[in-house]
């Protein structure tokens, strides 16, 4: 029963924290571009006020348009149940596996896209076009670096292959190694981060994500801005917690829980440095440059995935 | 309980009663309403519940016919396998009757009589039922024959129209080398095993060699009405010039029976499978997969598109029975039996989404007389219920959680990941490479059909007739509705799906998955609960949970006045009003897809240029046209017909015209047949 509620408490802990990942990273960002930054809690207040504020709504909006942002935001949180964040061994962990989890990601996406082209504008239908080709390309490289981290662990369930890296001790495994680098230009895919798609620009001809939820407005889109946080926080936590998984609480007593919740909060800023630091250096790509992007970080869990049956398995 | 003769006969009579009650209904079109098409449910329903019988008590059960001449004897036999085909045809066979009727008034007042449609329909299903049911090659032949030719009927039911003739006269051709091929393969089973029954074919002693050429025959054969690339080009052709209840019928449920046959030659008769055809099996299901799924992403007319995604997904069932076949043969056989119940999940679940695709496409095109993508738009809201069960067929078939085509996939993902368990290194390198094809394929599956459902039943209607569309009749619903509900409940209830197919590997290969159902009906986990686990209902509990947290928020904000919606224009930029051709169309949204894997397919993209009259460089109008054609024919049927040409050519020369010439080839073959004969 604890156990239950713990895994219920890590699900909620993900939703709460998610939009302070956001602020962090504009923060950084912020600091590296020499502007002044908003206060952490900006991301909170945007979303009370959207919250707050009335639905807009296209008069040719089916009930499709209406759902999306609840089924959005319904399968991003399911997501999130089936990553570990300061614990493993939950039992909720068993309910969804990653390829599970990469299954609700894809059904989110495939409900966003829909939107997208509900109204008829020409903007969503190319947001949808791009968004789905894009993660067409992505994953199969996500399910393939995962495939090495399954084979790795020879499991499928994100707590053991936690665990197994555990146990494993401090050691370079180069099929470890391709996948995180793939994992890492995959989460930048797939959360809409430059140099793939630029989250702070509207209306311009580049443009992916924020094109499919332009006619959005009020509660639709605070839900939908909520989960993309989700989204990209749980991306953080997957690359954090499997391949650096130390701190994390393999018993739930306090004290351990205590120093998980730390060690992720230092593992995700850490991260979010990165981060800001990748999308300040870099500069947004071409459309289709992406797909080479993508068949890099392709290419790499596959060398990765090859290391790993040519080198480890004995 | 034993299934008694009458009770089979009459589950295969009913469909002939229909065909033949149906040669009345050109006088009487009534008929085909209240006796042609209900009798053939009833037949339906009949297979259901055998097959269901059979495959949930296990066992098997054999039947003796005598319908021809009086010794040779029709061995008829009916085991879990055959039941679960059974069940899987009787199912949509019970879905289109309740469809058809609505669907047929179409054809009430055209020039094509009913009856034909009524006739060869009901020979079809017939013939479907005989394959399944089969114990002899000679009964399986003739019962194939009768499923080809009046199938072949059906595609040229609209026979007015050339290209209908055309497609046809494809299929004719096609089907039948592929049954010649069939034939062979049974030949050289009956060869060794010194009879036409299964039972002496399974006793057959083979060698390699010739076990080899059996298998590569049928396979050949079956994947020819399966329709695996290179031979499916038939495929896209037939299909989608059907009248829509029989392509959900060919769709679904024939290309089944091929996966069908396959399975029972390769797993049943031949038996000690050798590890290397697993390898050709699933390279040549992973070519058929992406190269199903990148030409239906470029099809703008909506059966044609469900064709060639049918390619795609017998090509996902293929990669499934590669990796049982390669896991049986290097002695994996619990791998080996995950791979074929992933198969046969696949097969049951394509059957029940794409049947309800083809139905609900054919709905679509009844009512609105339009099949071509570009030309639809919004139809969402003037045929709800049509468009909400045709989004759960999208959602099914591109894969996603909770609903059935996603836990197939799962299943074969979790087959190929286990591949650490085999000691060649070019298969450990093999495999993954056919779970990353699986995934791009299932990727860029959900990126067709969110084009599909988006461009058709989205946005705003594109031409007069879309806009005026009204649903259809109660039937045309009701049958989608039921095939929606069991799309749901396939993938909500894994655990007893899995269960029931156990007893069809049990019986074929003597394994069955232990642990896959060993944690209850919640939890499905395949090998065992460390390596992977699933659980279908909670998440579907999760979901509605969620869904009723959300209702629950959104009504107690509502009388606060917070939860107000304001309806008003699209936004569109400032300028005037959007337009229907402002939208996306369906070639633009698969243009980056197009873009990138262009290479692949054959394209012939026209642009037009209309110029300005005054302003040369700026384009007044400009027209794009993009015609895709199967790169196949290209790549391997012109080669094919030119060879075949050079050797008409070649053996022409012996037609010189003398008779002594004649006379001497006549006294040659006489010599040579003596020489053989002594």
């Amino acid at each position: 029963m604890i156990d239950w509620l713990l895994a219920l408490s890590q699900a909620m802990l993900f939703a709460l924290l998610a939009p302070l990942f956001t602020a962090w990273v504009r923060r950084i960002k912020c600091w590296l571009q020499n502007r002044r930054s908003p206060a952490l809690l900006q991301p909170y207040r945007d979303l009370r006020r959207l919250f707050s504020k009335h639905v807009v709504m296209a008069h040719n909006a089916s009930i499709i348009f209406r759902l999306t942002p609840y089924i959005i935001a319904a399968a991003t949180l399911l997501a999130a149940v089936a990553v570990p964040l300061i614990a493993v061994n939950l039992p909720t962990a068993a309910i969804a596996d990653v390829i599970v989890m990469a299954g609700f990601f894809a059904l989110a996406r495939f409900f966003l896209a829909l939107a997208g082209m509900d109204i008829g504008t020409a903007f969503g239908g190319m947001g949808s076009s791009r968004e789905m080709t894009i993660a067409a390309l992505a994953e199969p490289a996500m399910l393939m670096a995962i495939f090495t981290l399954a084979m790795v662990a020879s499991s499928t369930n994100l707590s053991t292959v936690i665990s197994h890296v555990l146990a494993d001790g401090l050691v370079l495994r180069p099929s470890l190694l391709f996948a995180f680098l793939s994992l890492v230009l995959v989460g930048i895919a797939e959360t809409g981060r430059i140099p793939v798609d630029n989250p702070a620009t509207h209306l311009e001809l580049t443009m992916i994500h924020e094109a499919m939820i332009l006619e959005y407005s009020g509660r639709h889109l605070a839900l939908i801005e909520w989960a993309s946080q989700i989204k990209l926080m749980l991306y953080g936590v997957l690359i954090a917690n499997i391949f650096f998984p130390w701190g994390i609480a393999e018993t739930a007593d306090a004290l351990s829980l205590a120093i998980a919740f730390i060690a992720i909060v230092f593992k995700l800023m850490l991260l979010g440095i990165f981060l800001a630091l990748g999308e300040t250096v870099l500069a947004k790509m071409r459309l289709f440059r992406v797909p080479a992007f993508l068949v890099l970080a392709l290419t790499l869990s596959v060398i990765g995935l090859l290391s790993h049956i040519i080198l480890e398995i004995n | 309980m034993e299934i008694s003769n009458s009770v089979l006969l009459t589950m295969l009579l009913l469909p002939v009663a229909s065909a033949l009650l149906a040669l009345a209904a050109d006088t009487k079109p009534a008929i085909m309403r209240w006796l042609v098409f209900p009798l053939l449910g009833v037949g339906g329903i009949m297979g259901v519940l055998q097959g269901a019988h059979i495959l949930l008590q296990g066992g098997s059960q054999s039947f003796l016919f005598s319908p021809g001449l009086p010794w040779l004897h029709w061995h008829l036999r009916l085991d879990p396998l055959a039941g679960f085909f059974l069940l899987l045809i009787g199912i949509v066979v019970f879905a289109v009757s309740l469809f058809a009727p609505g669907y047929a008034r179409e054809f009430e007042h055209s020039k094509q009589p009913l009856s034909v449609l009524g006739l060869f329909t009901g020979l079809f299903v017939t013939g479907m039922y005989l394959v399944i049911l089969a114990d002899d090659a000679f009964a399986f032949m003739v019962a194939w024959e009768v499923m080809s030719l009046s199938s072949y009927f059906l595609v040229a039911y609209q026979h007015q129209n050339a290209a209908n003739r055309r497609a046809a006269l494809l299929y004719l051709l096609m089907a039948h080398i592929g049954a010649l091929a069939i034939l062979l393969g049974f030949g050289v089973l009956a060869g060794f095993g010194g009879g036409f029954t299964f039972d002496l074919m399974r006793a057959a002693p083979l060698n390699l060699t010739w076990a080899s050429i059996a298998f590569g025959l049928g396979l050949l054969g079956f994947g020819m009405k399966a329709g695996l690339v290179p031979v499916h080009v038939w495929l896209p052709e037939a299909h989608p010039v059907a009248p829509s209840h029989i392509s959900a019928l060919m769709s679904a449920v024939m290309l089944k029976v091929a996966v069908y046959g396959f399975i029972r030659l390769t797993f049943d008769l031949i038996g000690n499978v050798h590890w290397s055809w697993g390898v050709a099996v699933l390279v040549i299901g992973s070519i058929t997969a992406l190269y199903g799924v990148l030409y239906a992403m470029l099809q703008t007319d909506m059966k044609r598109l469900l064709a060639y995604s049918s390619v795609e997904n017998i090509g996902i069932i293929f990669i499934g029975l590669g990796l049982s076949l390669t896991f049986f043969g290097t002695g994996n056989h619990l791998l080996g039996v995950l791979g074929l119940v992933a198969a046969l999940y696949h097969s049951l679940n394509h059957a029940m989404f794409k049947s309800l695709l083809f139905l609900g496409a054919g709905t679509v095109i009844q009512r609105s007389h339009e099949r071509d993508l570009e030309r639809m738009g919004g139809l969402l809201s003037r045929m709800p219920w049509t468009g909400a069960f045709f989004l759960i067929g999208c959602i099914s078939i591109s894969a996603l959680p909770p609903f059935n085509g996603f836990v197939s996939e799962w299943l074969i993902f979790q087959t190929a990941l286990q591949v650490g368990s085999i000691h060649s290194g070019v298969l450990r390198a093999v495999i993954p490479i056919a779970a990353i094809v699986l995934a791009l394929t299932s990727a860029l599956a959900a990126a067709c059909f969110v084009r599909l459902f988006g461009i058709a039943f989205l946005g705003q209607p594109r031409t007069r007739h879309v806009r005026r569309v009204r649903e259809a009749g109660r039937g045309m619903v009701w049958s989608q509705g039921f095939l929606a509900l069991l799309c749901l409940l396939l993938g909500v209830l894994p655990t007893l799906t899995v269960e029931a197919i156990n007893h069809i590997s049990f019986s074929l290969t003597g394994y069955k998955l232990q642990a896959a159902t060993a944690h209850g009906w919640l939890w499905l986990t395949p090998m065992s609960a460390d390596i992977a686990s699933y659980s279908a209902p909670l998440v579907m509990l999760a979901i509605l949970l969620a869904f009723a947290a959300w209702a629950l928020m959104y009504f107690v904000m509502r009388p606060t006045g917070k939860a107000n919606t304001v309806h008003t224009d699209a936004w569109d930029c400032g300028f005037g009003p959007l337009t229907p051709r402002m939208q996306y169309t369906a070639t633009a949204f698969s243009m980056p897809v197009q873009r990138i894997f262009g290479s692949v397919c054959r394209l012939q993209e026209d642009i037009e240029r209309l110029p300005r009259p005054h302003l040369q460089t700026e384009a007044e109008s400009i027209r794009y046209q993009l015609q895709v054609e199967d790169s196949m024919w290209r790549w391997f049927y012109l080669p094919v017909v030119k060879l075949l040409h050079a050797a008409a050519r070649r053996a022409g020369r012996i037609q010189s015209g003398h008779l002594r010439h004649y006379l001497l080839y006549s006294f040659i073959t006489l010599i040579l047949l003596l020489w053989l004969v002594t």
